[in-house]
């Protein structure tokens, strides 16, 4: 059916930018095959073990952009070893042997080494846009070599990465003729910076709009900055400890005030608090903002800082803000779309300073919430129950009380009403983390209920395996799954394996399954890579069919096995 | 029944009961009071319906587990005695087997093989359980099944807090729990240590309180109040003929408006002013509150008309501005 030239189709296809969008022209037809695959400009591949980039090279010759995801989510939380995987070399190598004129580049959870950036900075002339996200394995060598080789660089987003930090020059290898610079971001890196190649490179960068600077970057120069970028959108604060009058500080506020474009906040990693009114000019105009790595900031400057903000959508804080703070976020929040509130101190439960108060609140001030993460000290039924009701539009909902098995303080019962309430009120709920004592009965909700969920978290819940098999039948657009320290054996791993050719992956630690139950799932679906992590080397000692697996992580792939896996990683 | 005497009926031989057999014998003994012992404390089986009763349940267990691992200790030092029987100690075998020690998952020692799904140790098991492993390694790894390895993976994976001097040894825990991305602790541990050092000054700011015409000084805490506000009505409480002025929200004064500055500085009503770290005489209410308390050394309350020296500059700001 086609009574277009490919010309047409292919200027068509241009408006089409989402990738799930894209994905489905592509199976239209053998010719909308063809056109959507070679006008293709960004990729986004979920799992870097799922395909090979020579597989990818040879379906989008035109390939620009590329984003790649390695390590499993609870690698997050130090569940998963370092070396497991989510090289990027090999994909980089890869490209640069190719003809693909890549200009972007992000990762995310993978291990980048300094080789892999100095090969990136030397393959692709026009290579533009660099972004990590809780990545490892690099020092500010590598940085100093795409400072130094990328002549276009648009973007270096460094996101949360652990960075070996040289104290180098890094910075100083920005050529004089690099004045394309939009977005800097180098928040994560621990160590000194050369102040005055930082300010002449802002100086020389007209564009830039996105601009977080990391501890080691005093206020004057913070100031020196702001009067030579007054057009910046995204301010990253470094430092902000000073004496309220000196000059620098005044200097600063006049500095401030000509940042009329500042719409997003963040930073403030070591923060004076009597010292926020500079602040307030524009705190009128910020979408987002992001307190939670400073811990220095809270009671009542904390609110008075909130008061002026009311066009806040996104707001990321720590929760020595209070169920107090919260109700002032509810009043003058009206906008907010997403909140975080993060635990200050992740190790000292019974300091937590956010109960199910301050969520009740916020729900209740702020209808147009769609988007939490809530870590706090305990929840009610009532008041998820509540919180359902006010704000039925949540796309992600992620509760974790910090004991993990809490029930509701106030019943005693499991919080399986509360959150049945949120899965059957939230028709749109994409994203759910469940905590706090559960029993199957909350998988029976979510199975009926939760229609477009796409990824689950489960911890220390449920009786039986009818918890996961509530939710395997009864969430048809489930992707990822992942589950640690349940009961959950291998009749419900096995009920039905086809389903995990439909997911992206499945993640199971600390829970009833067998080695001979993940055998037989590797056996069935060729399709699946089925891995068994396990540090102990108990595996070598005993290979009995009835041993329990400590963590197993599969996912399907087009590939077969990977050939990068450590010694302790079994793949059967 | 012929008595238990094992020797050959032989008159000429005085009867004795042999010392081997005695030996055996009271082994058996022994091992019957074991068995009892273990049998009443034997690890069930049992279904579990709910996680709560299965935490309740794992209370007891962890009890039960301290109990035999004692008695590993006792039966292996009479498992030496007891192998050498024959006979007439089958019962005791059966018994024995029956009630064997197992350091297994609960549930998993008697009904292992049949399909059922035993329940998954509760959050508060895992950690009492790792936290029992790593103090009673010495008798609990004897048994050496699965459970040994896997304790031993449990301690590796183990964060012990509980063991760390600088953090007090409130809650043990798990690996991973709570999901918070340990970049973001690194981040937040490396911002407290530094607030925490700067900090840790905390203790009373006593300072003495002069006032002009009074007979003798007074004392006051200033980490006892939060504001200007609290430390002038308690200061008029001491010194109950005298009035601080109006201080603003801030502390700050309004030098602004000249008229009013003067008023104050030549009116009857005292002014509170006070040495700094550096030597110098200063007017209460400039700086913010916690800056005051920090570089306080000693208040003085002066007469109006006296401190006009004070704040020369301050005037001389007034008459720029108007």
């Amino acid at each position: 059916m086609n009574y277009f030239p490919d010309e047409v189709l292919e200027h068509v296809f241009d408006f089409i930018t989402s990738h799930k969008d894209r994905n489905s022209v592509s199976l239209v037809c053998k010719s909308w095959y063809k056109i959507e695959r070679y006008s293709r400009q960004r990729v986004f591949i979920g799992n870097c073990y799922s395909i090979s980039p020579e597989r990818l090279i040879a379906r989008f010759p035109g390939l620009k952009s590329l984003t790649l995801k390695g390590k499993p989510h609870f690698a997050d939380f130090n569940l998963v070893p370092h070396d497991w995987g989510g090289f990027v070399y090999p994909w980089i190598e890869a490209l640069a042997k190719s003809r693909i004129g890549l200009e972007e580049l992000r990762l995310k959870r993978m291990v980048v080494s300094d080789e892999s950036l100095e090969l990136l900075s030397k393959s692709f002339v026009n290579f533009k846009s660099l972004v990590l996200v809780s990545c490892e394995g690099f020092t500010t060598d590598g940085l100093a070599a795409i400072a130094a080789n990328c002549r276009f660089l648009r973007e270096l987003d460094l996101q949360e990465n652990e960075v070996d930090d040289h104290r180098g020059h890094w910075l100083s290898c920005f050529p004089e003729s690099c004045t394309s610079l939009i977005s800097l971001n180098f928040a994560c890196l621990r160590g000194e910076v050369n102040l005055g190649a930082l300010e002449r490179l802002v100086s020389r960068s007209p564009n830039l709009k996105s601009l977080r600077l990391n501890r080691a970057v005093p206020l004057d120069t913070l100031q020196k900055l702001l009067m030579r970028a007054p057009q910046l959108v995204d301010l990253g604060i470094g430092s902000y400890v000073h004496d309220p009058f000196s000059e620098a500080y005044n200097k600063l506020k006049i500095a401030i005030q000509r940042c009329k474009s500042i719409r997003s906040l963040s930073g403030f990693l070591e923060v004076a608090p009597h010292c926020m009114s500079a602040i307030y000019p524009i705190c009128g105009n910020l979408t987002f903002l992001n307190l939670s790595y400073a811990p220095g900031l809270h009671g009542n400057k904390l609110m008075k800082l909130i008061q002026h903000c009311r066009k806040l959508q996104r707001l990321w804080i720590l929760d020595c803000i209070g169920d107090k703070g919260l109700g002032v976020v509810a009043l003058t929040c009206k906008e907010l779309q997403e909140l975080r509130v993060f635990p200050s101190d992740p190790f000292e439960a019974g300091n937590a300073a956010v109960t199910e108060e301050g969520l009740v609140l916020v729900s209740a001030g702020c209808t147009k919430l769609n988007s939490l993460l809530y870590f706090c000290q305990q929840m009610t039924n009532a008041a998820l129950i509540t919180v359902a009701k006010n704000c039925p539009n949540f796309i992600r909902f992620r509760l974790c009380i910090l004991d993990p098995i809490k029930p509701d303080p106030v019943t005693n019962q499991p919080l399986d009403e509360g959150f049945g309430a949120i899965v059957q009120s939230c028709k749109g709920l994409k994203r759910l983390s469940l905590s706090g004592l559960l029993t199957d009965q909350v998988f029976l909700y979510i199975g009926m209920y939760a229609e477009q969920l796409e990824m689950l978290s489960i911890a220390f819940a449920a009786d039986s395996d009818k918890g996961m098999l509530y939710v395997l039948n009864g969430c048809k657009k489930l992707r990822k799954l992942e589950i640690r320290d349940c009961p959950f054996g291998d009749s419900a791993l096995l009920e039905d394996v086809g389903k995990y050719e439909t997911m992206r992956s499945l993640w199971m630690s600390s829970c009833e399954v067998t080695l001979g139950g993940c055998k037989s799932v590797a056996e069935k679906m060729p399709t699946l890579n089925v891995e068994i992590i396990d540090e102990s080397e108990q595996m070598e000692f005993n290979l009995d069919d009835k041993q329990k697996v400590d963590k197993m992580y599969l996912y399907r792939t087009l590939v077969g096995h990977r050939k990068d896996a450590p010694e302790y990683v079994w793949i059967l | 029944m012929p008595p238990l005497q094992l020797s050959p009926i032989n008159s000429s031989k005085p009867s004795y009961i042999p010392i081997p057999i005695l030996i055996i014998t009271l082994s058996i003994l022994c091992l019957l009071q074991q068995n009892l012992f273990l049998l009443y404390f034997s690890p069930f089986s049992s279904k579990h319906q709910t996680q709560k009763a299965w935490l309740q349940q794992t209370a007891k267990k962890r009890k039960q587990l301290e109990k035999e691992a004692m008695g590993v200790g006792l039966k292996m030092t009479m498992k030496g005695g007891g192998g050498d029987h024959v006979g007439g100690c089958d019962k005791e075998k059966m018994g024995f087997e029956e009630t064997e020690l197992r350091l297994g998952l609960p549930g998993g020692g008697g009904g292992g093989g049949d399909g059922e799904v035993v329940r998954k140790r509760g959050f508060s098991e895992t950690v009492d359980l790792k936290l029992n492993l790593s103090s009673k390694q010495d008798t609990s790894g004897i048994d050496p099944n699965d459970e040994k390895v896997k304790g031993l993976h449990q301690e590796k994976n183990l964060l012990l807090s509980a063991i760390d001097p600088a953090k007090p040894p409130a809650k043990a825990q798990v690996v991973g729990w709570p999901p918070v991305r340990s970049f973001r602790k690194n981040m937040l541990a490396t911002t407290t240590q530094k607030s925490s050092s700067e900090e840790s000054g905390e203790k009373a700011a006593l300072v003495k309180v002069s006032m002009d015409g009074a007979p003798y000084l007074r004392k006051v805490d200033l980490r006892m109040y939060t504001s200007y506000h609290q430390l002038s009505d308690a200061l008029a409480k001491m010194f109950s003929s005298f009035t601080i002025g109006n201080c603003g929200s801030q502390g700050m004064k309004d030098f602004m408006n000249e008229s009013k500055l003067m008023d104050l500085l030549n009116g009857s009503d005292y002014v509170p002013t006070y040495e700094d770290k550096d030597g110098d005489w200063m007017l209460v209410g400039d700086v913010p509150w916690e800056m005051f308390v920090e570089s306080c050394k000693r208040l003085r309350i002066m007469k109006g008309t006296e401190a006009i020296g004070l704040a020369p500059k301050a005037v001389e700001k007034c008459k720029k501005r108007s």
